[in-house]
């Protein structure tokens, strides 16, 4: 048994437990009765993935990465009828020829390198499958079927049956949009490469004074050749620049494209005059080579979390399909056919995607997406049922009373937060800098020709294009991408993800931070369980532990996770009303746990809004367990360092209960708000922002999506970032919470990197314009100046930004 | 001298050549995915051959171990 004790060691969520781990996913087991070829199993779940493997001999999986498995969600069992239906399918399928069919699947969950093997061995599990292929990055997968022997609904019930159940977003397009320009930004660099290395090797003999005397023609030759590759270079690998120029001069808006624009137009026009008129050599290396290097920059910047979602609308949050009952008969349709006065029927663990009423059965609705409280509420017949709720227990019919899209929580995104394109508030350092930094260039090039005029006319034309080309600021624009670039893979590597380089400094430049209560600063797995007021003795609490372990309600976890140490009687009986509680008989004792209700027959008066669990064994009430949030780690400390500097807020959705334990972290009542509704979150950070704030906002939930959306930097916290998290600019790993005020200030720092290497190319920028006014700048002065200043940059802000994150120790 | 001029057709001509091979390496692709290769090949190298080939080399495998 060589193999389990070493499996032992397996990550697991549980911290100090000894025990044994699943050979599937590595996950904690609770005994060994699970078992299946002398390994064991923590779930039935897992067990099954182990059979179909193994029955189809992929033991391959097992032994490239220990435990790869990802535990199933035994209850989840989704429904693929609605996968027949030919308009969804249409929209999934990237091409077909009435045989062959291929289709892109997201799988968010493969994480090793034994979900690509099996990933792409799909083919010895299914016949119909011929190829398929891992794109790890980008979590997804394309699939070469044979559509006369499978379909994609059996390919989608294959894959969620070992545990890789494809994530289903109709908003493919866009993506494979991105990708495309993400191959033009390529092209455009190999071209921009290819011709600024060519046109060096032929200005050598300029650069050197070589040969040129004794062959003038081969200058001549030479000259022409350099005009030849750098028209590519000019017209398509600098397009963007003359665009984006164009684009904001039309908005009156001088962005830092302008100034680059302008030294390239006068780059070339310059070099095309000197040539064919031959005066000159031209500046064809200097245009060439600076235009690889802003492409360069640009690819740098351009760094990504594909895995990542940050875009996500409420349509992420709610099934694909739906149960509808007609009459006598069910059928599956897509979501948003759904109309007003629809009958559904919600299975287990199905979301409710409308706002309903319900009419058929014991509802009891986990609102853990729309409030992030994970306890379950119950709804009795009639009672109104949000959309975002999720059914646990037994089926029930409900009639829709509104449709999807205008569902309390889907009206949200009706805000106009979300109808507003990314126009930040916060104007980028260097697009605020490249005003004054254009008008002060052409001033200087004025006065520098208007000097020269009264000698030399031709002088003053020199001076005039050699100060723009000398001044175009390449390092200026070098410097944000790169700082900010290194900056960004800095976060991710303390698993800190950001949407895009822009949220670096808008996040240096916030204000006021607001938070939101459930699940942002507490933790959503763990609660903690106070027994000081339940009267038990360890055989009792043996017991408890016993019957709860039955039960997958968030609070029986909670209690069993408080008595890991005690060990498990068998349970003769066991039975769970939803909403209530758990009644059990074990040995010779019935055991209760529930409400007060439930457990006790005479009600014992209830003071406070915390979560109290009551107990009776053999009907001898034991007095009960009072279940509270746990706030993350490092939370008072971050809090106290917060607060020094910035305005700081706390929105809640519950009532006021833990008012008290709240003001002890936070000091001060007044920045507590209570029972705030989704839109009074929204309201709030749009009041901050009136007054001239500048808002943080850290959320979790669907609930916070608008509040997320309207604030200057949007922050998801989660404790798996490749989970639901909503739109955001940014997911921060929870377990890098109490890290928070250290980002911050690192983001702050970046944005002083960038400041100071401004500084240094100004410094090469008056050397050069000290040139190009006097008239005495060549062009191998250009030609060296230009990358000289540029990598000197780059390296500036990559060796200071990786120094002042090991300082902060983020490295 | 005019060698030079010779010489330079051809290292144009040579380098032209890279960078069409470096389009088409880019348009088919290769610059897509940087990652999973690198993973992909590490994995025992069983081809894709017909169902009963492969799986009488599996039974051998199984036999064996």
């Amino acid at each position: 048994m060589d193999i389990l004790t070493h499996k032992q060691t397996a990550i697991s969520d549980e911290k100090n437990e000894i025990g044994k781990s699943c050979y599937h996913c590595g996950d904690y087991c609770q005994d060994d009765s699970i078992k299946l070829d002398e390994k064991i199993f923590c779930c039935n779940g897992c067990k099954t993935v182990y059979e179909i493997l193994s029955a189809n001999k992929l033991f391959e999986y097992y032994s490239l990465e220990k435990n790869p498995g990802i535990k199933k969600n035994e209850k989840i069992k989704r429904n693929y009828e609605f996968l027949e239906d030919l308009e969804l399918k249409n929209r999934l399928i990237d091409f077909t020829d009435g045989t062959i069919t291929s289709i892109t699947l997201n799988i968010p969950e493969m994480h090793c390198s034994s979900c690509i093997w099996i990933l792409e061995n799909l083919y010895r599990l299914n016949n119909g499958i011929i190829n398929s292929r891992v794109n790890f990055l980008q979590k997804t997968l394309n699939i070469y079927f044979n559509e006369t022997s499978t379909s994609i609904k059996e390919i989608f019930e294959l894959l969620a049956s070992i545990g890789y159940e494809p994530a289903l977003n109709l908003g493919q397009k866009e993506e494979q949009f991105s990708k495309l320009s993400y191959k033009t930004l390529y092209f455009k660099i190999g071209i921009a490469g290819f011709c600024f290395g060519n046109v060096m090797l032929l200005s050598f003999p300029e650069y050197l004074s070589i040969g040129t005397n004794e062959l003038p023609e081969m200058k001549k030759i030479f000259a022409y050749i350099n005009i030849l590759l750098a028209v590519p270079v000019f017209f398509y690998s600098a397009s963007d620049y003359f665009s984006s120029a164009w684009k904001g001069l039309k908005k009156k808006i001088i962005n830092i494209d302008v100034p680059i624009a302008l030294g390239i137009l006068v780059l070339f026009l310059r070099s095309l005059a000197e040539i064919i008129f031959s005066i000159g050599p031209g500046y064809i290396d200097s245009l060439t080579g600076l235009v690889f290097f802003l492409l360069i920059g640009r690819l740098f910047q351009n760094k990504t979390y594909d895995t990542l979602n940050f875009e996500r609308n409420y349509k992420s949050y709610f099934p694909i399909s739906i149960t509808i009952k007609e009459g006598n008969s069910e059928k599956t349709i897509p979501v948003e056919k759904i109309s007003v006065g629809n009958r559904i029927v919600i299975r287990n663990d199905e979301i409710i995607p409308a706002d309903s009423i319900l009419i058929k059965g014991r509802a009891n609705i986990d609102y853990s997406f729309v409030t992030g409280e994970s306890i379950p509420v119950e709804k009795k017949n009639g009672d109104v049922i949000y959309a975002g709720g999720k059914q646990i227990g037994e089926a029930v019919e409900v009639e829709t009373i509104k449709d999807v899209s205008q569902s309390y929580l889907t009206q949200l995104w009706n805000d106009e937060a979300f109808q507003k394109t990314e126009e930040s508030r916060i104007v980028s350092l260097a697009n605020s800098i490249s005003k004054y930094f254009t008008i002060i260039i052409l001033s200087i090039a004025g006065a520098g020709a208007a000097f020269w005029f009264s000698i030399d006319s031709h002088i003053a034309f020199n001076v005039f294009t050699a100060v723009l080309i000398v001044a175009c600021p390449c390092a200026l624009a070098l410097s944000t991408p790169f700082t900010l670039g290194n900056t960004l893979r800095i976060f991710g590597k303390n698993k800190f993800y950001l949407k895009n380089t822009h949220v670096i400094e808008k996040l240096a430049a916030i204000t006021a931070i607001v938070f939101d209560k459930t699940g942002t600063i507490t933790e959503n797995s763990l609660s903690e369980v106070n027994f000081d007021n339940a009267f038990l003795n360890d055989e009792e609490k043996i017991l408890l532990k016993s019957a709860v372990r039955n039960s997958s309600h968030p609070l029986s976890k909670s209690i069993y996770r408080s008595l890991l140490e005690f060990s498990i009687h068998k349970t003769n009986s066991f039975e769970e009303t939803p909403g209530k509680g758990i009644f059990a008989s074990i040995n010779n004792f019935t055991i209760k746990i529930g409400n007060n209700n439930f457990v006790n027959e005479k009600l014992i008066i209830d003071d406070e809004g915390n979560t109290k669990v009551y107990i009776s064994i053999n009907n001898d009430p034991k007095g009960y367990l009072l279940i509270s949030n746990k706030y993350r780690t490092g939370l008072k400390q971050i809090i106290e360092k917060l607060k020094r500097v910035y305005q700081l807020a706390l929105l809640s959705g519950d009532s006021e209960g833990e008012k008290q334990k709240l003001r002890n972290i936070f000091g001060d009542e007044s920045n507590l708000y209570f029972k705030q509704s989704p839109h009074d979150k929204l309201n709030f950070i749009k009041t901050l922002q009136v007054k001239g704030k500048r808002v943080l906002m850290l959320g979790d939930g669907l609930n916070d999506a608008g509040a997320l959306k309207q604030s200057d930097v949007g922050i998801s916290i989660s404790d798996n970032v490749n989970n639901f998290s909503p739109a955001c600019d940014g997911i921060l790993d929870s377990k890098m919470f109490h890290r928070l005020n250290d980002f911050i200030s690192f983001a702050i720092k970046s944005k002083k990197i960038i400041i100071t290497s401004f500084i240094i190319s100004f410094i090469y920028n008056i050397f050069g314009i000290i040139y190009a006014v006097t008239g005495t700048l060549t062009p191998i002065v250009a030609a060296i100046l230009m990358p000289l200043s540029s990598i000197s940059v780059v390296l500036f802000t990559s060796f200071s930004t990786n120094f002042v994150a090991k300082k902060e120790k983020l490295l | 001298m005019s060698v030079i001029f010779v010489l330079i057709g051809a290292s144009l001509a040579i380098a032209v050549g890279f960078l069409i091979a470096y389009i088409w390496a880019v348009k088919s692709g290769q610059y897509d995915d940087k990652y999973t290769p690198s993973i992909r090949i590490l994995f025992d190298n069983q081809k894709k051959q017909n169902e009963t080939e492969s799986k009488s080399d599996l039974n051998n495998k199984q036999g064996a171990a």
